[in-house]
């Protein structure tokens, strides 16, 4: 445990460097509502990469959950449209539940035909695509039709400050949704045996059968997880942005792997910890939000984020070798 | 009635059609080291895994304490006290010790939770029972084979084991790690818990068993105390026939000496090894032993282009060569047979041809096509030279034993003219029969067609049968340089004993 405790330390370490040095190019990087904006942005992203966490600790991989996340919060919204109801939990819990059945798809897969989850999931997350663009529709709902209870959920603050100019700005409350759900999959890793299940199965499934796992019930639970996780994000989103977009989150998986990988988990399977992802969602997060406040073009930071995924992920392996040798 | 706590008596098990065990019959009594001996192949991990529950025999009974066993499961099998450590040990390499010890008291009493001050407890306990120093918080992959080997045991003997099984414990380990383990191993039998050790060294089971089954093809051929046995018996039990041990001797031509094949001059690896000076002759086959660490690994990597960072002089024939890459090396005539050919070598699911080819194909494909003909009749004439039992060469070779692998990883250098063969344990895992194969036809390579052998070992026996020197390493340095006629296995072992 020591060894993990050091990889977090290193991260932290990096972040922080990571700030003093943004903060220097840009002093404005190091004001409160530059630093609200920060965290609010963490949120989605956050969620998800808890999900992901959990899925690459197991030794898999998850590219569908951007998929999911957009068809769980458009069909939600559809439906409360047509319903006419305007609520926050039910709908959040129906587009977690949706979320967890696209994930059992995944689950089923992966646990009966032994398929590699990459192909799985590239999989499931073209046929949801395009099966909500093909038959649910391809409209944006706008803030004029959205659900107001969604919307005033979205916009609750924790704290807000009334600058000098007379504008408000606040954290919102969304982060604590965030950091309880991290909590809870923190919980769920280090104190139980399903959490234990999945790091047995990243280091060695082999070992993992022959010891009694019930590799059934802990793949079904990975992707489940996975899936659920990034329904609830998804409608979420839209209670934040005030907008449900179809062709949301398109090439989030990657921003969303990123993290996780500069986190310090193992793309191989087998190790990373809720905190780590926590530190390496803030540090993606972070990055390309200064890169949007240095006007950098967003196509580079394309390339800035390929670059952290390499970066993050050959020296992950760089680690495991040495730590195998 | 049987005295035995486990016994098998005439198990029958059949795969496809293959007999894999016929009439076979084993007894094991509470708290002796029985030895089961056999070839690869002979059956051994299908008895391993009857007795485990893994699999249900076609024919036969299992009794433990005198007891029938009908189709007994795996749980069943640990329930009665029997526990197997695999080859492989079944760990989980990224947790920690702690947890690898405590995952199945968790699983067989179907926590939800994890406990991590208990897991702490129970892994403390089972390392004190073992009565060894393991670190609890250590990740299992920084540890070495016998540490996870020493986890593997601790975690067996925590189910109120009976009977341990080792599946060949000690293939990986050096002389002073099999000595810890044997140890251990008389200090668990005190405790009343019988072991099944599963091998082909004859020599490790001469030494630890009390009793010793014999198998070969799947039956029972000899069974009785270690007393009566010799290794020249075991042997003969084992491939039903003799096998010669006669020293090799290399006698220098006529003559003027002819110019060494392979020579290093103060050859250095910044931090593995250090100022090495040794002349190969063509038809020398030159043994080198030592601790693990000791540096001879890495001296072979240097020769074989793999450590670009090394100093000193390298000559083949009597030419300086500089190796870089193994490219060059390979052009300069040096052929390596790396000690664990399974992950280094070969390409197992590959046919025999490709793999024996891999090395060739830049000679078969000198206008970027490849000569279908030219490979066809190289590789022929291999499977034939080096006698692989395979009806084709189109098979896989994951399909092949371990003898038949090593074969197609000699072949494929050959294939190449190498004047210069490094071999880093040549034998490991290889049963007796292959073995010897093995060894004649490195000893023919050498004489015949005027290689140079370096021949790096743990199996000293190996060495002092295989080669006309042996040279001793420890800490990076030669230390001795000694001719095979004037030592005995034993004296060559003393001597690496005192290397710590």
């Amino acid at each position: 445990m020591a060894l993990l405790r050091r990889s977090e330390t290193v991260i932290a370490g990096i972040l922080l460097l990571a700030m003093v040095l943004i903060g220097t190019i840009n002093p404005a990087f190091w004001q409160l509502d530059n630093l609200f904006s920060l965290m609010r942005s963490n949120v989605i992203i956050g969620i998800m990469a808890m999900g992901v966490l959990l899925v690459l600790i197991s030794g898999g991989i998850d590219v569908s959950f951007p998929a999911f996340a957009v068809a769980a919060m458009y069909l939600t919204i559809k439906g409360m449209l047509a319903l006419e109801y305007n609520g926050v939990v039910l709908p959040l819990l129906a587009a977690t539940i949706m979320g967890l059945a696209f994930g059992a798809v995944n689950g089923f897969f992966v646990y009966k035909f032994r398929m590699i989850p990459l192909i799985v999931t590239l999989g499931t997350s073209a046929m949801v695509r395009g099966f909500l663009l093909g038959v649910v529709g391809t409209s944006m709902i706008n803030i004029n039709k959205m659900p107001t209870a969604l919307i005033n959920f979205g916009r609750t603050d924790v704290v807000s400050v009334t600058k000098a100019d007379g504008t408000t700005y606040g954290l919102t409350a969304m982060v604590l949704i965030y950091l309880g759900l991290a909590l809870a999959m923190h919980l769920v890793l280090r104190h139980t045996m399903i959490g234990r299940s999945a790091y047995a199965l990243g280091g060695d499934p082999e070992a993992a059968r022959r010891a009694g796992f019930d590799l059934r019930k802990t793949i079904f639970f990975i992707y489940c997880v996975a899936g659920a996780l990034a329904g609830f994000a998804g409608l979420l989103h839209s209670g934040m942005i005030w907008l449900a977009n179809p062709r949301d989150f398109v090439g989030l998986e990657l921003d969303v792997i990123a993290a996780v990988v500069l986190g310090g988990a193992s793309i191989f399977g087998g190790r990373g910890s809720v905190l780590g992802t926590m530190l390496g969602v803030f540090m993606l997060v972070m990055v390309k939000n200064s890169l949007i406040i240095m006007r950098v073009d967003t196509t580079w930071q394309l390339v800035v984020v390929g670059l952290i995924v390499i970066a993050a992920t050959a020296l992950s392996a760089w680690r495991d070798r040495r730590r195998a040798a | 009635m049987s005295d035995g706590f486990i016994e098998l008596r005439n198990i029958r098990k059949v795969f496809a059609g293959v007999v894999a065990l016929d009439a076979m019959s084993l007894v094991i009594k509470p708290g002796e080291i029985h030895c089961l001996a056999g070839e690869n192949g002979s059956g051994k991990s299908t008895v391993i895994k009857i007795m485990s529950g893994v699999y249900q025999p076609d024919g036969g009974e299992i009794l433990i304490d005198g007891k029938t066993m009908p189709g007994m499961s795996p749980i069943e099998a640990i329930a009665h006290g029997v526990q197997v450590i695999y080859q492989d040990f079944s760990l989980f390499g990224n947790l920690t010790v702690a947890e690898n010890l405590a995952m199945n008291v968790h699983l067989g009493e179907k926590r939800r939770l994890m406990n991590w001050r208990r897991t702490r407890a129970i892994a403390r306990e089972a390392v004190d029972r073992l009565g060894v120093e393991l670190d609890l918080d250590a990740e299992v992959a920084s540890l070495p084979t016998a540490g996870k080997q020493l986890v593997a045991i601790a975690r067996a003997l925590m189910s109120d084991a009976r009977l341990i099984i080792m599946d060949e414990p000690t293939t990986a380990l050096t002389r002073k790690e099999v000595e810890t383990l044997f140890r251990i191993v008389r200090d668990i039998q005190a405790r009343g818990i019988a072991i099944l050790f599963v091998s082909h060294k004859m020599r490790e089971m001469l030494e630890i068993s009390e009793r010793i089954t014999v198998i070969r093809n799947g039956r029972k051929v000899a069974e009785g105390p270690t007393g009566d046995f010799d290794e020249a018996l075991i042997t003969r039990h084992m491939t039903g026939g003799d096998i010669l041990n006669q020293p090799y001797v290399w006698t220098p031509p006529p003559g003027p000496p002819p110019a060494p094949r392979l020579e290093i001059r103060s050859l250095t690896v910044p931090g593995k090894c250090e100022d090495l000076s040794l002349a190969i002759r063509p038809g020398e086959i030159v043994g080198l032993s030592g601790l693990l660490g000791s540096g001879r690994t890495d001296l072979a990597l240097a020769l074989f282009g793999m450590v670009p960072r090394y100093e000193g002089e390298i000559l083949i024939d009597g030419a300086p060569v500089r190796l870089r890459t193994t490219q060059e090396a390979i052009a300069a005539g040096i052929a390596y047979v790396p000690e664990d050919r399974l992950t280094e070598g070969l390409f197992l699911p590959q046919s025999i041809k490709r793999n024996m080819l891999a090395t060739s194909y830049e000679r078969l494909a000198p206008k970027l096509v490849i000569d279908r003909e030219r490979a066809e009749e190289m590789t022929q004439g291999m499977v034939r030279a080096m006698q692989i039992a395979t009806p084709t060469a189109e098979k896989p070779v994951m399909q092949l034993s371990g003898g038949n692998q090593q074969r197609v990883v000699l072949a494929r250098w050959l294939l190449t003219d190498a004047r210069v063969l490094i071999l880093n344990g040549p034998t490991v895992g290889v049963d007796v029969g292959s073995k010897a194969e093995i060894h004649a036809k490195i000893r023919e390579l050498a004489q015949h067609h005027g290689l140079a052998v370096l021949m790096i070992s743990d199996d000293v026996l190996e060495l002092v049968q295989n080669c006309n020197r042996i040279v001793l390493m420890h800490r990076g340095r030669f230390i001795e340089d000694l001719p095979a006629a004037a030592v005995t296995e034993e004296t060559v072992s003393d001597r690496l004993k005192t290397f710590t």
